[in-house]
């Protein structure tokens, strides 16, 4: 006797918790020989909306964990992906990636996450300063985070883009509601499992699937946005500057056809793009 | 079961009111969170459910300082104009005097005062009446009473509502709510028997109320619907218009809108005032402000935009 397959719905991580879309609205998604693979959450814009208060209820906790603490949980983050690297390689392989340039794209992943794990503490001596100034004071110099920061991944590489965008965004203490690739979104579903399981706690990431068009003049005018880190055309740009200085956001763009796998692709400064800095004059001898 | 015993008090009084079939109220008020309320008909919403919120400040912490600001939150909670004043401020009696200063006399919006040892009501029957001529003669217009919960499991149900009768003779000109507790209450049955105990010795005018905020369990559509069926068929028997306060864990612009469908659907739009229907809320208000706004600009609004949300998040 023959057996069923079970089939997984595919339901993007927002909150916490794995969720279909509140529109009930679902979209095809086949694989690179055409077949189809499955119907993924079309979400919309009270989705997002959701999305960002589910980040803004996750930020504080989150920001008050100690720099260490964040590194810790990156890097578990990144161990998760290293004991799934096999299903992720093949998924992204279903999607058209040959098999090295999946390997690829998993292990550049894992390593990025490993890398914003160890600048998680230190950052801060980089970034921050003591600032002479010409006056009986100490003068400091320290960051802090913004708060829930909107990501727009690009297609490709499926994972690695996605990953390179939001890691340095979420080691300073900032959360983030990130769009997905459009056309491969089941890489970053599947992402979503890990981060669900990796000590990262409910809200910090929240993962939207569905149409880029439909949500991005949402994510431009959002207030309670306060950065948007964004792989982006021309045209989706100046919605996005369009809207984000309506609502005084930070706009980041990062050109879709660097080269991810470069180690130039990582920075420090990537996390600076979402840092404030706060300034502190401190008598001296008081 | 005996004659004399507290259950029988209670079937006694089950028999007359008739009871609660629970299913069909959880049944009914899951039909309310499916209704779709936008645009025009949503602000509208939206601004009548800020017309009757009683905002209210109910802390150990309250000082004369946080008093005088809920107050003129309450005269002008938005700096759009369109943007009614809210219904009343909520205080303990100590602060009435503190918002009557800072409201002045002559004002739309209106102090209410949760008075007999709220939230227990466990203190003797002439201080609570104290209190409350306290309240009343410090400038409360409305007086929020909590009934005798331990009386009412008892059986003494004479006692519970001689009770509200005194404190109803107590309040002079000011008009009175009766807090229920319905967590204390326990089933829908008691609800809707206690609801009538209290409209039997009230006023036209007085409200019937869920809950203190004080407990786990506070105002949902289920004791909602209870209390307006109760006011409904009160108003049918003897036409006395009773109004109808939901208080505590209605935090959400969204759940106002559906307890106003509650009310539309039950008691049709004579109760869609703010003379007979109130929130009792704090965290409410603000999330009606940020909707109303998203409604006017399109653009998601972030909490800290609006007055009261500390966190920077």
């Amino acid at each position: 006797m023959s057996r069923l397959p079970i089939t997984k719905t595919p339901k993007p991580y927002v909150g916490g918790a794995f969720i279909r879309s509140e529109s009930g609205r679902v979209f095809p998604v086949k694989d690179a020989a055409g077949n189809f693979f499955a119907n993924i959450p079309q979400c919309t814009r009270k989705d997002l909306r959701n999305a960002v208060e589910a980040a803004a209820k996750a930020g504080p906790g989150w920001a008050k964990r100690t720099a260490y603490n964040r590194g810790q949980i990156l890097y578990r983050l990144g161990e998760m992906l290293e004991a799934r690297r096999a299903e992720m390689i093949d998924t992204l392989a279903l999607f058209g990636a040959t098999k090295s340039a999946a390997a690829k794209d998993v292990d550049v992943s894992t390593d990025r996450l490993i890398y914003y794990a160890g600048w998680s503490d230190k950052y801060e001596q980089v970034l921050g300063n003591v600032n002479p100034v010409a006056a009986p004071y100490f003068n400091f110099t320290v960051t802090e985070p913004m708060g829930v920061v909107g990501v727009l991944a690009p297609d490709s590489p499926a994972l690695l883009g996605l990953v390179s965008l939001v890691a340095p965004v979420i080691v300073s203490g900032n959360t983030v509601v990130a769009h997905v690739s459009e056309k491969t979104p089941y890489p970053a579903i599947l992402f979503g499992e890990m981060l669900a399981t990796s000590d990262l706690p409910g809200g910090v990431v929240n993962l939207l699937s569905g149409f880029r068009k439909e949500l991005l003049p949402t994510f431009a005018t959002h207030t309670h946005l306060r950065a948007i880190s964004a792989t982006a055309s021309a045209d989706e740009r100046k919605t996005l500057r369009l809207g984000a200085a309506e609502s005084i956001k930070r706009v980041k763009f990062t050109d879709s056809d660097i080269d991810w796998f470069a180690a130039t692709a990582q920075s420090p400064y990537a996390i600076r793009d979402t840092l404030e800095f706060k300034t502190t004059w401190h008598p001296i001898g008081a | 079961m005996l004659a004399n015993s507290p259950s029988a008090a209670l079937a006694r009084l089950f028999d007359e009111v008739g009871t609660v079939d629970c299913v069909g109220v959880e049944e009914r008020v899951a039909k309310y969170t499916t209704r779709s309320i936008k645009k025009a008909s949503k602000v509208k919403g939206l601004k009548l459910a800020v017309s009757m919120v009683d905002l209210t400040t109910l802390e150990g912490k309250d000082t004369p300082g946080k008093v005088a600001s809920l107050c003129r939150k309450a005269l002008r909670p938005h700096e759009d104009p369109g943007v009614p004043s809210v219904a009343a401020v909520c205080v303990y009696p100590a602060m009435v005097r503190h918002a009557r200063k800072a409201l002045g006399s002559d004002t739309a919006v209106r102090i209410a005062s949760v008075a007999t040892a709220f939230p227990s009501g466990q203190a003797p029957l002439k201080t609570r009446l104290a209190e409350v001529k306290a309240a009343v003669a410090d400038g409360a217009d409305e007086i929020d009473m909590v009934i005798n919960r331990g009386a009412y499991l008892a059986g003494e149900l004479a006692e519970v509502q001689d009770e509200i009768a005194a404190v109803s003779a107590a309040r002079g000109d000011a008009t009175l709510k009766v807090i229920l507790e319905v967590s204390e209450l326990e089933t829908y049955d008691n609800i809707r028997a206690a609801s009538f105990l209290a409209m039997r010795v009230i006023r036209e005018g007085d409200f019937i109320k869920t809950s203190t905020g004080k407990t786990s369990l506070n105002a949902t559509l289920g004791n909602n619907q209870v209390m307006l069926e109760a006011i409904r068929d009160f108003y049918l028997d003897t036409g006395v218009a009773i109004g109808m306060k939901p208080a505590g864990g209605i935090r959400t612009a969204k759940q106002s809108l559906q307890f106003l469908i509650a009310v539309k659907e039950t008691l049709g739009d004579a109760w869609l005032t703010n003379e007979r229907y109130r929130f009792g809320a704090s965290a409410l208000l603000n999330d009606l402000l940020r909707q109303i706004e998203t409604q006017k600009t399109g653009a998601y609004q972030a909490p800290y935009y609006f007055s009261d949300a500390a966190e920077s998040y």
